[in-house]
């Protein structure tokens, strides 16, 4: 069939004239403008030209009562001296780094899944997805009542050792944590779907030769699986740790404002939804998306750069 | 030779089933675990959702509610607009997804089969957006809603979301996979690049389609940021904000809270659990084309 086709294509080329050809591509040239138009107008209006008016804005000062002047560097400036700004940015990273634990739960849970004959794979895998497509306001509801320091019920657990729990979500030295835990529970779900499928493209016959060599499951599991599922590995924290450092809704339905631990919780997004939104100090809040841009800039740079080291392509 | 070699294999293979079975009971028990931990907060609001409130924030607790109280499911519509809040997520998601199966399909299909002056370019301005962080559009975006008299209405809420240049890329990527020759035989019986999309391309490009669905519905119907910026006005949010927003403000009532989270995210579960293959194909090819 293709054969054939491709048989005919070359005939047609051949005899088609010069003319009738490029017609063919004006057609196409029009057409391809006319169907990428709305997006191209949808996008443009709605980000390209928005990147630029921020970018504008971080040099601007806002006015209490709507307008803005120019104001140079002056937001920069105060962005690298203001302790708010910093201890966010702290948190964001704190944030990010616990919440990549997530990926090595995956990859146990991916593997413990990914057993021939194994029963009741596609149960386990729902049950460990719901947490993913679950509301994350509902989710941030869900598990503040988990975590209320009177009568939730990681409080009435650890009073049967007679241990007695902070308010976990708005105890300072706690609240970070609480909310990295849910980020944790619920992104294992997704990375698991993603090294479960990568799992099933390392090809079996490497295993058997392990077999045959002597090498058991813990062996096999760092010396075939690990290094295969690496390309995988390195997209799952890339997307994670991108993700994570844009974390909002937890901390804003979990903390919130007038909580006395939002000072040691608040992430980067957070602050700039604060200062943009609530403030209305929109210069300030643009040069803070700067700030998270140039960070996802900088954390995704350097992954790529350490990939060189650990992930093996074939 | 080669038998006295293969044959201690064949025995240790057939050794290793044998020693396979408590291991797999081993990896069950653990498994079990782990899905009882992603599952437990359910059950505890689910439990919650029907007790009172004294029950909800009793020590020690309880687990078996004295009475039923489904009041607390018929409390949420009460407490706040929440008919009107699940209609406008029902509706945002559903214009959201056909504007981007619309636009994105369209783009995607003239990026990855049209030759034409410019293409390059703009399809490098759509991967920059892509790198950029959301936060970076929001204020921009903000005052275009507003100036086009479009705060706290439905068409606000989901205007920005019909585009989207992950979509795009997402589509062309399919695009790209569809075998050449389809197009080909059909340039061939007259058909152009629009007929060519519409009636050839297209239907073989279903699965690309559901993926960009649902990854579209996933995200529309969790999204809160946009929402929370935008509707400030409680009859004009969508069930994410409205949880979000009036759970301090109206509600510190934890059973009719639990009562409406379960609620907002239901529908999404559902159809989670019955489209189940369709949604980790999805997942999957998005991250093998990212």
């Amino acid at each position: 069939m293709v054969v054939v086709t491709e048989q005919v294509r070359s005939e047609q080329r051949a005899v088609r004239p010069r003319r009738q050809r490029s017609a063919r591509r004006r057609l196409e040239a029009r057409w391809g403008w006319l169907l990428i138009a709305p997006s191209v107008i949808g996008l443009g209006v709605f980000s390209i030209w928005p990147i630029f008016r921020t970018f504008y804005y971080s040099f601007t000062l806002w006015g209490a009562f709507g307008g803005h002047t120019w104001d140079g560097l002056t937001n920069y400036r105060t962005l690298f001296s203001d302790s708010e700004v910093l201890r966010a940015l702290r948190n964001t990273i704190v944030f990010a780094a616990l919440s990549l634990l997530s990926v090595p739960i995956g990859i146990v849970v991916s593997a413990l899944l990914n057993r021939p004959g194994l029963r009741g794979l596609s149960v386990y895998r729902t049950l460990y997805f719901i947490p993913v497509i679950t509301l994350p306001a509902a989710v941030a509801l869900m598990w503040k009542f988990v975590y209320n320091g009177d009568y939730g019920p990681v409080t009435q657990f650890l009073k049967l050792f007679g241990i007695h729990g902070p308010h976990w979500t708005s105890n300072p030295s706690t609240a970070l944590y609480a909310v990295a835990i849910v980020a944790i529970w619920s992104s294992i779900g997704y990375n698991m779907v993603l090294f479960l499928a990568g799992m099933q493209t390392i090809p079996r016959h490497l295993y058997e030769a392990a077999e045959i060599d002597g090498a058991g499951r813990i062996r096999q599991f760092f010396t075939i699986t690990l290094p295969m599922l690496s390309p995988t590995i390195f997209f799952v924290t890339v997307i994670g740790v991108i993700n994570a450092l844009q974390a909002f809704d937890l901390i804003y339905v979990m903390i919130g404002k007038n909580n006395p631990a939002l000072n040691d919780s608040e992430t980067i997004v957070y602050l700039f939804y604060d200062k943009a939104f609530v403030q209305s100090n929109g210069g300030y809040a643009a040069a803070i998306a700067f700030l998270l841009l140039g960070i996802i800039i900088v954390f995704t740079g350097c992954q790529f750069w350490l990939q060189k080291k650990w992930v093996h392509y074939e | 030779m080669s038998s006295a070699v293969a044959a201690p294999a064949i025995g240790a293979r057939r050794r290793k089933k044998k020693r396979d079975r408590p291991g797999h009971l081993v990896v069950h028990v653990i498994l079990a675990v782990g899905a009882l931990l992603m599952i437990a907060p359910f059950l505890l609001e689910m439990l919650i959702s029907v007790e009172t409130f004294a029950e909800a924030t009793a020590v020690p607790m309880t687990f078996i509610p004295h009475t039923w109280r489904w009041a607390n499911y018929t409390d949420v519509f009460s407490a706040m607009p929440f008919r009107q809040m699940l209609v406008n997520t029902v509706l945002m998601t559903a214009a959201r997804t056909a504007g981007q199966l619309v636009f994105c399909s369209l783009a995607g299909y003239a990026f990855a089969r049209l030759r034409f002056r410019g293409s390059g370019i703009v399809f490098g301005l759509f991967l920059s957006v892509l790198m950029v962080p959301s936060q970076l559009f929001l204020i921009p975006q903000y005052e275009i809603i507003q100036d086009l008299h479009m705060l706290n209405s439905l068409p606000g809420l989901f205007l920005p979301g019909i585009f989207s240049a992950f979509g795009t890329f997402l589509m062309r990527q399919f695009f790209l996979q569809l075998p050449r020759e389809v197009q080909e035989a059909a340039y061939i019986d007259g058909a152009g690049p629009f007929q060519t999309y519409w009636r050839v391309l297209l239907p073989l490009a279903r699965p690309g389609l559901i993926a960009l669905a649902i990854l579209v519905i996933i995200w529309s119907w969790n999204d809160l940021l946009w929402p929370l910026v935008v509707n400030t006005d409680p009859s004009s949010m969508p069930v994410s904000a409205g949880l979000a927003t009036l759970q301090g403000q109206y509600l510190t009532n934890y059973p009719v809270l639990m009562a409406g989270s379960l609620m907002a995210s239901l529908p999404l579960i559902i159809i989670f659990i019955l489209f189940q293959r369709h949604f980790i194909e999805g997942i999957a090819f998005s991250a093998s084309k990212g």
